[in-house]
């Protein structure tokens, strides 16, 4: 029981989707804070669909979700903008705002009625800043970013939003291998040195493996999850894909085409 | 987030063209009044000849008022269209408010003609025409407000705007068909839009809309910031959408609808104003553009007048064609020279 105190993320028998079509049921797991959490899984599976779901951004359709002991259902709006902040795979719908105005969006849970930043949204607006390498760019329009720089003024509104649960879709997609990397340290050192829960849904498996405290497998069946390390002992990786295209090499955590 | 401060000069600067603006709108018209007598009457004096205070007190001052107050309110539901519909292109006719406006005008204007019967004509004055104009506005704006709670892309809302503003242009071009060239005239002569025919009850009677439709902005302000992430973005910072797009888009008639049924359907001050606005206040925070576009719209509404009345005779050009002639230049070289436009 006590061990169950920790975790800042439960959920139970969870299925997810629309009126009419359910997309992926029987999810089951918990997560704590101070961990970095992977949702993988093939295309259409239901990641985002999840990660949606978990935001209250969509309803559930049957299950039970609990952020930080209290069911999602019964978190206000008001409640719920300082409990979780998102990462979304849209693009910001005005490009025209500087890097540092958009992070201070994320402090809007906290100002005043006419959104006055205080000398402490500042500080928070400073640190996400510098935490995400952003000092250099604070003026420059979203606009003449590119991808992995706009990556990183998302991620960092999202910690100036100070939340304990962070959600986030696809951050690594259309990047190149170096700023994939640099991203998922990024999150790892958010998540390690603030201690809050960071979850996101992503293809890359192996980066996950080797970065991730936790994985959540989405493969619409049993839908495991658990630290990398016990998910590739019990075999887990190596039904994702098709056993006739790609295999799962145990030893070294990748993924290998059959040639 | 330069900090609100170092707007501070521009604000001052562009306060300073307000007053000058509105000098000149003053100062020109179909009566020539010196500019130093026309100085000494608005700041309290008397001028040597009598009419001329009674010309500067009873006609121009509320007029360069209205016209400040319809460009201000103008620009302002401009701006909002634009941060709720995340579109560069939106403005008051975007939405079909100012064809309800219109549609609610022709019923009176053309309409009493064929109905002439039952009401007398009489009955058609300032007043009933604007009363008709705000309700074929607001009818507008029902019934899209109905469809947006039901449909939650903004786009599919956009067009569906775009669509009412069809179906009432086509109303308004039946009803013209079947009435007699003087209705028409007279139609016509409320679609050329204009500033200066408003009694003393009726500019307190826009002043009192176009405040109630600036207060519900400014209470919007933190709202319009979170949409400029996006609805979802938006949501999650706590942001409850529909509420907040009601008294957007309700903030947004009440102007949009309001003015236009006084001073008839004027084109382009509403989407023009806000790009403009951003060449000068490089910001998308709303506490600096409500008040920035505010007073731009004015200016540029106000100059608009001015070119209106400059040939110093009884002819007044329609004011709706001056407004074309200005604001559609503009967005084609904000267009060209921009590449795109971005809000």
């Amino acid at each position: 029981m006590s061990n169950l105190k920790k975790h800042n993320i439960i959920v139970k028998d969870l299925s997810i989707g629309y009126k009419d079509k359910t997309v992926a049921d029987n999810i089951n797991f918990c997560m704590n804070s101070g961990q970095l959490c992977a949702i993988v899984g093939v295309n259409g599976v239901g990641k985002s669909t999840l990660l949606r779901t978990l935001g209250k951004l969509q309803p559930k359709l049957s299950g039970e979700i609990a952020i930080n002991r209290k069911a999602l259902e019964l978190h206000s709006s008001f409640e719920l903008a300082k409990t979780l902040s998102f990462v979304l795979t849209e693009q910001p719908a005005s490009k025209n705002l500087t890097v540092q105005e958009l992070i201070a969006l994320g402090r809007q849970p906290y100002t005043n009625w006419i959104g006055t930043l205080t000398t402490e949204d500042k500080q928070q607006v400073e640190e996400s800043l510098s935490s995400f390498l952003l000092k250099d760019l604070r003026y420059n329009k979203c606009h003449e970013l590119s991808d992995g720089q706009l990556q990183r003024v998302l991620i960092a509104r999202a910690m100036a939003q100070d939340t304990p649960l962070i959600l986030l879709d696809e951050p690594t997609t259309h990047l190149d291998l170096y700023h994939k990397v640099q991203i998922l340290k990024l999150l790892q050192q958010l998540s390690h040195n603030k201690q809050k829960t960071i979850i996101f849904t992503t293809h890359e498996i192996e980066l996950a493996i080797q970065l991730c405290d936790t994985i959540l497998i989405l493969d619409g069946n049993e839908n495991p999850s658990g630290t990398p390390i016990e998910l590739i002992e019990q075999k887990h990786f190596e039904h994702l894909f098709p056993l006739e295209m790609v295999q799962f090499d145990s030893k070294t955590g990748s993924f290998k085409v059959n040639k | 987030m330069h900090s609100l401060k170092s707007y501070r000069i521009s604000f001052v600067l562009i306060s300073l063209a307000l007053c000058f603006a509105w000098l000149l709108n003053i100062s020109s018209g179909s009566v020539v009044i010196p500019f130093d007598a026309m100085l000494s009457v608005v700041f309290g004096g008397k001028a040597d000849i009598d009419s001329w205070n009674y010309i500067i007190w009873n006609y121009r001052i509320p007029k360069a008022f209205t016209a400040a107050l319809v460009g201000g309110g103008l620009s302002i539901s401009g701006l909002l269209m634009q941060t709720l519909f995340r579109n560069p292109l939106a403005g008051p006719f975007v939405l079909g408010i100012s064809s309800g406006a219109s549609l609610g005008a022709a019923m009176i204007l053309l309409g009493a003609s064929l109905i002439s019967g039952m009401v007398s004509f009489t009955f058609i004055n300032d007043i009933s025409l604007a009363i008709a104009a705000s309700l074929g506005s607001f009818l507008v704006l029902l019934v899209v407000m109905l469809v947006a709670n039901r449909v939650k892309d903004t786009m599919a809302l956009l067009i569906i705007g775009l669509m009412f503003g069809s179906i009432t242009t086509a109303l308004v071009s039946v009803l013209a068909y079947f009435s007699s060239a003087e209705d028409l005239q007279r139609f016509i002569f409320w679609s050329f839009g204009s500033v200066g025919n408003l009694s003393g009850q009726q500019v307190i009677l826009l002043s009192g809309v176009v405040f109630l439709g600036l207060m519900l902005s400014v209470l919007s302000i933190k709202k319009l910031n979170a949409f400029l992430l996006g609805e979802n973005y938006a949501q999650s910072l706590g942001v409850s959408l529909k509420k907040s797009r009601l008294i957007i888009i309700i903030a947004t008639g009440i102007l949009a609808g309001g003015i236009t049924a006084f001073a008839g359907p004027i084109a382009f001050i509403g989407l023009a104003v806000p790009h403009l606005t951003r060449q000068i206040f490089d910001t998308m925070e709303h506490r600096v553009l409500i008040p920035a576009v505010f007073l731009y719209g004015a200016i540029l509404m106000l100059l608009c007048d001015t070119i209106a009345q400059l040939p110093n005779s009884a002819n007044v050009l329609p004011i709706n064609a001056i407004t074309s002639l200005v604001g559609a230049p503009v967005i084609i070289w904000l267009l060209v020279r921009k590449r795109k436009m971005l809000f």
